[in-house]
């Protein structure tokens, strides 16, 4: 298929608004996709037909409904390359998925004097529970340095794996910066030393291709709402035999096997670790934009993306008052920058003005930013429906900024 | 002496002339790059609001009866918002701006700057008013 973004664009029916009587120009991707028509319909549709709850019943709705939702656990085998469909368990999003592996994981093969190892990079939601689970089981928690472009230094990333390495969790393309993270050899690394990696993947899987096994990843969490499907569902991939060893996370119904009040045995893969009546409206919606994707295709995907995103760079840089922040030879279409004398959230409001959202602030890396020496940035994120006027509209609108702030 | 309902419905007047809003943004702006930056030593913690993107600093005047703010933002809008807050409520009796009603902003057509889902440290700044104020 040949890649045309205003045919595109027509699938996404938000891209047609006016805000504050402008188009709107939404840079705000790392944050969350907008969503095509199919899922929109998929949300309804489901509604309006085979909603049910899955799994246990006999009656027709419960059986295409359940149909449905494993068809979406399918899907996400294939999108990741994962080795089998039971491997793929559904979660919130990747802040769930993380959780589950601290807790889970990480509440038994955590000891005393143990280490994680993160990155300066993180997303709080890859720092705050490994930073719950150290301090309960008197684990340590490391950091790898980052470069002043935005990568991280792996030759220190090396001198901190030692036998006390039991986890290492890693970014693979930071929100913040657009860095792409050396996943493959990281992982390769931590494996010597015995050590389980776990990927956050929320900005790498809708631009990059994914594939776990070659990865050789033990974990990988997925998130469907910077994936163009709906909020609230996420998908935590593992190794078979790592998650077979796992305790279950949370108690509940759909999770057992049997349930006598002296002892209950738990169900198997994947359902260990779903407990309750999980999103199935979403979840379901969630293999649209899955099929979406891949009717576009990653390649061409990251082809145009990295085009708008040349063209982003250029066009900032030609800016006496702008400052890129994240300048690493591999990145995602992020473009952080900070503008001389100027706070990010001015930015942020008269770009609203016309029309422009991007976001400011800290991006939920707060550590990375005090390692920055910033308060935060102005951060355009960009998607496959973004164009290059889009990106004019944006030198325009900053150079509004400039006129009225400084 | 105005009150401050009274210097509310001035400013509403004064902005009423902007015809849109880029004239209302470029006029708060202006107000946020007049009013005068606070010295050093009152950017310490005790004056610190912390909102989720910009910071403010907020040292109220008591007097007996009646209560003054100085304060001070990294962002300059948040800053112009800060001046019409501290405009209103200038030398005003404590007992008005304890139960300081921030609707004037929407009126003047700034938009929901105060919402309580904002994240500017402005709502925040509000409240600490009016526990001054208390
Ligand atoms: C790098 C990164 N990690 C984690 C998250 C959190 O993802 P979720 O919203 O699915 O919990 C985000 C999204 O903000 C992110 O960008």
């Amino acid at each position: 298929m040949s890649f045309d973004v205003h045919k595109i664009r027509k699938d996404f029916p938000i891209l047609s608004q006016k805000i504050n009587g402008k188009d709107l120009v939404y840079f705000d991707n790392a944050a969350t996709t907008q969503k095509p028509q199919s899922v929109i319909d998929s949300l309804s549709s489901y509604y309006q037909t085979i909603n049910a709850n899955i799994h246990r019943g006999i009656h027709t709705l419960a059986e295409k409904a359940t149909a449905e939702y494993e068809l979406t656990r399918e899907a996400i085998k294939n999108f990741l390359n994962a080795e089998s469909a039971e491997q793929i368990i559904f979660t919130k999003g990747i802040t769930d998925s993380i959780n589950l592996v601290a807790r889970s994981y990480g509440g038994v093969y955590l000891k005393t004097g143990d280490e994680v190892i993160i990155s300066t990079m993180e997303h709080h939601s890859n720092i705050v529970p490994w930073q719950l689970i150290c301090e309960e089981k008197g684990a340590i928690l490391r950091v790898i340095p980052i470069n002043e472009s935005g990568e991280i230094i792996f030759e220190d990333y090396e001198k901190l794996l030692s036998e006390k390495t039991k986890i290492v969790a890693i970014v693979h393309a930071s929100n913040a910066l657009g860095t792409i993270n050396p996943i493959k050899e990281i992982i390769k690394k931590a494996h010597r030393f015995g050590a389980v990696v776990l990927v956050d993947g929320a900005q790498a899987a809708s631009h990059l291709e994914i594939d776990v096994q070659d990865l050789d990843a033990d974990f990988y969490c997925l998130s469907s709402h910077k994936l163009y499907g709906p909020t609230g569902v996420g998908a935590l991939y593992g190794k078979k035999s790592i998650l077979e060893k796992m305790p279950p996370y949370q108690g509940g119904g759909e999770m057992i096997s049997e349930v006598t009040f002296e002892k209950t045995t738990y169900n198997e893969l994947p359902y260990k670790f779903e407990a309750g009546t999980p999103n199935i409206a979403d979840t379901i919606a969630l293999r649209k934009a899955i099929e979406y994707i891949q009717q576009i295709g990653k390649q061409a995907i990251a082809t145009y993306e990295a085009q708008l995103l040349d063209y982003a760079t250029k066009k900032l840089s030609e800016f006496e008052q702008v400052q890129l922040v994240g300048t690493a030879k591999e990145k995602v279409s992020v473009c952080s920058f900070v503008m001389h004398n100027i706070h990010p959230q001015d930015i942020g409001i008269i770009l609203d003005t016309e029309g422009i959202a991007i976001r400011t602030g800290h991006h939920c890396t707060q550590p990375l930013m005090n390692r920055l020496g910033l308060v935060g940035t102005a951060r355009a994120s960009f998607a496959f429906y973004n164009t290059f006027e889009e990106i004019d509209k944006l030198t325009f609108g900053l150079k509004k900024v400039i006129k009225m702030l400084s | 002496m105005q009150t401050t309902e009274e210097l509310k419905a001035e400013l509403i007047e004064n902005f009423s002339f902007l015809e849109d809003l880029d004239q209302k943004y470029e006029y708060v702006i202006e107000l946020g790059k007049k009013l005068p930056m606070l010295d050093a030593q009152f950017k310490k913690d005790e004056f610190k609001i912390k909102g989720c993107q910009s910071t403010v600093w907020l040292i109220p005047e008591v007097a007996e009866t009646t209560i003054s703010f100085r304060a001070d933002s990294d962002s300059v809008f948040v800053k112009g918002l800060i001046s019409l807050l501290i405009y209103v409520s200038n030398n005003q009796p404590k007992d008005d701006v304890a139960k300081l009603n921030t609707d004037f902003i929407h009126q003047i057509g700034l938009g929901n700057y105060l919402s309580p889902t904002r994240s500017n440290g402005l709502v925040a700044m509000v409240k600490q008013m009016k526990l001054y104020a208390q």
